[in-house]
């Protein structure tokens, strides 16, 4: 075998792990159709697309750059009141009102705060981490609260109001313009999240999330590519929250509190972070079993919720994908080809 | 020749402990330099220094003439000052491929890219798969690092720094560790090494200095004891006292 | 002024005594356990419920309060905690924030939202003058057995041959296995002491603090609070930090009430980018 021909062989197993594969194909087609399938629960399903793409934001920081954080919540809620702002004083006509505008506005808000706190998570230890991204996003949380004149305090934002999409479809009450819309920009963000993970710069965060003395040492700028996935997963979140502020037309200290950044780094645990899907899986999951848990009592959802962690941390590290790929590496390694390097953390 | 890298009066200390102590050293141009002294002697903090993985006390290091002091282990990286570690510091979940395709990345400041995947530059992958079969790490390629023998993972530390194109290179106890069956592919590779890199070799195996080394430094007690050919370092009476004393304590 | 400030040390002092055990353990283990504040809120229900059902006096459910947390401390570290050690942080914290939502949703199913109310006995009600201040009996009676407590804790720290054990132990878990120190079990007893003391805090705060479902994830921030600023390898600084936020806490809110919790948080945020390991830690060794 000569050095050329392997090194052909080379490149195609290097650009075969970001060609798309068929189970994910599978997945997105599926995810279409569950609006022919469940045509009462568009409202769910587009609350399952939206959390998902916040859990998948914390992905590209925690799967993939080894980053802790409890805070990404709050870039959510910066984009939710962002884009209801826009909506709000734009009065429902375009340019302030116009929704995809309103996403522009959502992510370059939170991506701004995004930039400017990373800079807070270069430095120390996982605890460290953890403790400064749940105090900036209490305070963010604080802040939303007490800033009454512009956020509606507790009583939330009223008075919203989104263009038509593209200036032609409005949202109805069925929620199937929204789960289109949905839809279509969860998988825009998912398809730049995919790419750029795929790219020297997402094998470059694996590096650093790996090691980052030796990723020091080879030249590579730890700081400056930690502070780049940090902004871009706040304008990920920020999009995230801007089409829940869109499609309720409203928007609460709900949309930052606390709760929803654990339930997002939860989500993405539960489902394995590292894979780009965990999010996916882990919100379907997560809101499924809320929906049928919750119904009983709330205690009882909460309960569960909780035992889920245990046993997750316990016994399933990597979550359901990583037992999902654990159990292929065992019984039929030849599925989809080499088990790929980005492991869990 | 030309110096390549230089120290002045460099110190280190940790409290009250001079780890490295006052060295003035000079490092020629393609050179094949071994840096040796009983354990203790400062020989990985004097490493950790040039490569900035510490700041140094006072003195300072010189690099082409240019004081490097202050900068980075990235900027020395870039510079072309690279280094392996005495105990492996690998990517272990990623594939000796891809740990060669980020250094290859960074060195071309396209590390950043975020549009074309990991392997549309040809180029690179060629470079990767060269080095690494110059290596004989052909057959590991898209393995997971982590799941390697200790004595291929040392291999990937060199192949590593190499992929930076250095023209210092600094190996900390390359053979640490490796078990005698895979010892030899390590000294061969060392052989192999480019002419034109200057290199400098941390050593406490003595069979290894002296195959390789064409100068020597003695380090004890953080400071400069001597340096010499092969041949005087080996035949000086107050160096062998050194050793021998630590051979001493070691057979007790 | 002065009562307010009288308010604030009480309101610290009793923050000291919840959060001591996990500051400890933390630093012994290198072990976060933010479900700590459940313990707290058991000592609360345990002396509510000794109290409002079976009429048990207050000055009994203290001692009670105690010997039931420091019990459940030593089941729950020796059954499950003891699985988490080598785990990841991130993994730890997800663990305690399952074993939250686990004690939050059984107290909220057995027990009810409401928050629960005791009636202090009468000795400790009312008002009296000190220093010019007018002054809650209860909370002096507060601030005078954490007060003891810590002096105790301090005492015992230093003093005792446990102590001695426990500090080596803290400095360098490695070097203090080398001596021949059982770390493990110094980190049960610690940690079944640590329980305890939180559920007596929890116990004796029934009159300031709210004790109800939601306790554990409130005062898990003020916990996260108190490590930041106070560090983990003294309990001095713990000390401090807490009567610090106490003070800043009450004070603030006193003056400028629509402030809210921001005041805390700046705190927590600004000391963790100055000092990662802690205001009140002499260097930085670790």
């Amino acid at each position: 075998m000569s050095a050329s021909h392997s090194a052909q062989d080379m490149q195609q197993t290097l650009l075969k792990q970001a060609r798309w594969k068929w189970p994910e194909i599978l997945f997105w087609l599926a995810l279409a159709s569950l609006y022919v399938l469940f045509p009462s629960k568009l409202s769910l399903l587009s609350e399952i697309l939206i959390l998902a793409l916040l859990a998948l934001s914390i992905d590209l920081v925690l799967g993939f750059a080894g980053i802790v954080t409890l805070g990404q919540g709050a870039f959510f809620g910066l984009g939710a009141y962002t884009a209801a702002l826009m909506g709000k004083w734009g009065m429902g006509t375009a340019p302030l009102s116009d929704p995809l505008i309103g996403l522009i506005g959502a992510a370059l808000v939170s991506g701004l705060v995004g930039f400017a706190t990373s800079f807070l998570v270069l430095r120390g230890s996982d605890l460290t981490r953890l403790m400064v991204t749940l105090g900036v996003a209490l305070m963010i949380e604080e802040l939303a609260n007490k800033l009454k004149w512009l956020t509606g305090g507790s009583d939330g934002l009223q008075g919203v109001l989104i263009a038509p999409i593209l200036g032609n479809w409005d949202f109805d009450i069925f929620g199937k313009v929204s789960f289109v819309y949905c839809y279509v920009v969860v998988f825009v963000m998912f398809v730049i999240a995919r790419q750029f993970m795929h790219a020297p710069f997402g094998l470059s965060l694996l590096a650093i999330k790996g090691n980052p003395l030796r990723a020091r040492a080879i030249g590579l700028p730890v700081n400056e590519r930690l502070v780049m996935v940090y902004t871009i997963a706040a304008m990920m979140a920020g999009v995230a929250g801007a089409l829940l502020a869109q499609t309720t037309q409203f928007a609460s200290l709900d949309m930052v509190a606390f709760h929803r950044s654990a339930d997002a780094l939860l989500i993405l645990i539960f489902g394995g972070a590292g894979y780009l899907y965990g999010g996916f899986v882990g919100a379907f999951v997560f809101r499924v079993m809320q929906d049928v848990l919750g119904n009983i009592t709330p205690q009882y959802w909460q309960f569960w919720l909780g035992i889920v962690l245990l046993l997750l941390v316990l016994f399933i590290r990597g979550g359901l994908l990583g037992l999902l790929r654990h159990l292929r590496d065992r019984y039929a390694p030849n599925l989809m080809g080499p088990p790929s390097s980005s492991r869990e953390s | 020749m030309s110096i390549v890298l230089e120290t002045k009066n460099l110190s280190k200390s940790f409290g009250g402990l001079k780890a490295t102590d006052n060295v003035s050293f000079q490092l020629k141009a393609g050179a094949r330099h071994a840096l040796i002294g009983p354990n203790g002697a400062g020989k990985t903090t004097f490493v950790n220094l040039l490569s900035g993985v510490l700041q140094p006390s006072s003195g300072s290091i010189w690099l082409d003439g240019q004081d490097i002091t202050n900068w980075t282990s990235r900027r020395r990286a870039i510079s072309g000052l690279a280094r392996t570690f005495q105990i492996n510091q690998l990517f272990v979940d990623l594939t000796p491929l891809q740990t060669l395709m980020i250094a290859i990345a960074e060195r071309q400041s396209s590390g950043a890219h975020l549009l074309h995947p990991v392997g549309s530059r040809k180029d690179h992958v060629e470079e990767s798969v060269e080095l690494l079969t110059r290596l004989g790490l052909a057959d590991v390629m898209t393995q997971r690092v982590g799941s390697l023998p200790y004595g291929r993972q040392r291999l990937i530390e060199i192949a590593l720094a190499l992929a930076a194109r250095p023209r210092v290179l600094l190996l900390d106890e390359p053979a640490a560790g490796v078990p005698e069956s895979e010892r030899g592919q390590i000294l061969d590779v060392i052989d192999a090494l480019p002419k034109d890199v200057a290199l400098v070799l941390i050593e406490h195996d003595m069979d290894l200095v002296f195959r390789f080394a064409k100068s020597i430094s003695v380090l004890v007690n953080g400071a400069l004891f001597m340096e010499g050919t092969p041949s005087q370092i080996a035949n000086d009476p107050r160096v062998r006292q050194v050793y021998l004393g630590e051979e001493e304590i070691a057979h007790v | 002024m002065l009562t307010i400030l009288f308010d604030g040390l009480a309101y610290g002092m009793l923050l000291f005594i919840l959060a001591v055990g996990l500051c400890v353990t933390l630093g012994l283990m290198n072990f976060i356990n933010l479900a700590h504040g459940a313990f707290a809120m058991a000592g609360g229900y345990v002396t509510a419920l000794l109290m409002n059902r079976l009429g048990v006096s207050f000055y009994l459910c203290l001692p009670a309060a105690f010997l039931v947390c420091a019990l459940i401390g030593v089941v729950l570290e020796r059954t499950l905690y003891v699985r988490l050690y080598e785990k990841t942080h991130l993994e730890q914290v997800l663990f305690s924030i399952g074993l939250i939502f686990v004690a939050m949703a059984s107290v909220d199913y057995f027990m009810g939202a409401n928050p629960q109310n005791v009636i202090l006995p009468a000795g400790l009600q009312g008002r009296i003058d000190l220093l010019g201040a007018s002054v809650g009996i209860y909370r002096l009676f507060v601030i005078v057995i954490c007060g003891l407590l810590a002096m105790g804790l301090q005492y015992a720290l230093i003093h005792t041959r446990f102590g001695a054990r426990l500090r080596a132990a803290v400095d360098d878990g490695r070097v203090a296995r080398g001596m021949g120190i059982d770390v493990a079990r110094i980190f049960t007893i610690t940690f079944a002491i640590g329980s305890g003391l939180a559920g007596l805090g929890g116990a004796l705060g029934t009159g300031i603090l709210s004790i109800d479902p939601a306790f554990p994830l409130k005062y898990m921030i003020l916990f996260l609070v108190v490590i930041s600023v106070g560090g983990t390898s003294t309990i001095t600084g713990p000390f401090f930090a807490s009567i610090l936020l106490g003070v800043a806490d009450v004070t603030g809110k006193y003056f400028i009430p629509s402030i809210g919790g921001f005041i805390i948080y700046t705190i927590m945020v600004v000391v963790l980018i100055l000092r990662p390991q802690g205001l009140f830690v002499r260097g930085g060794s670790k």
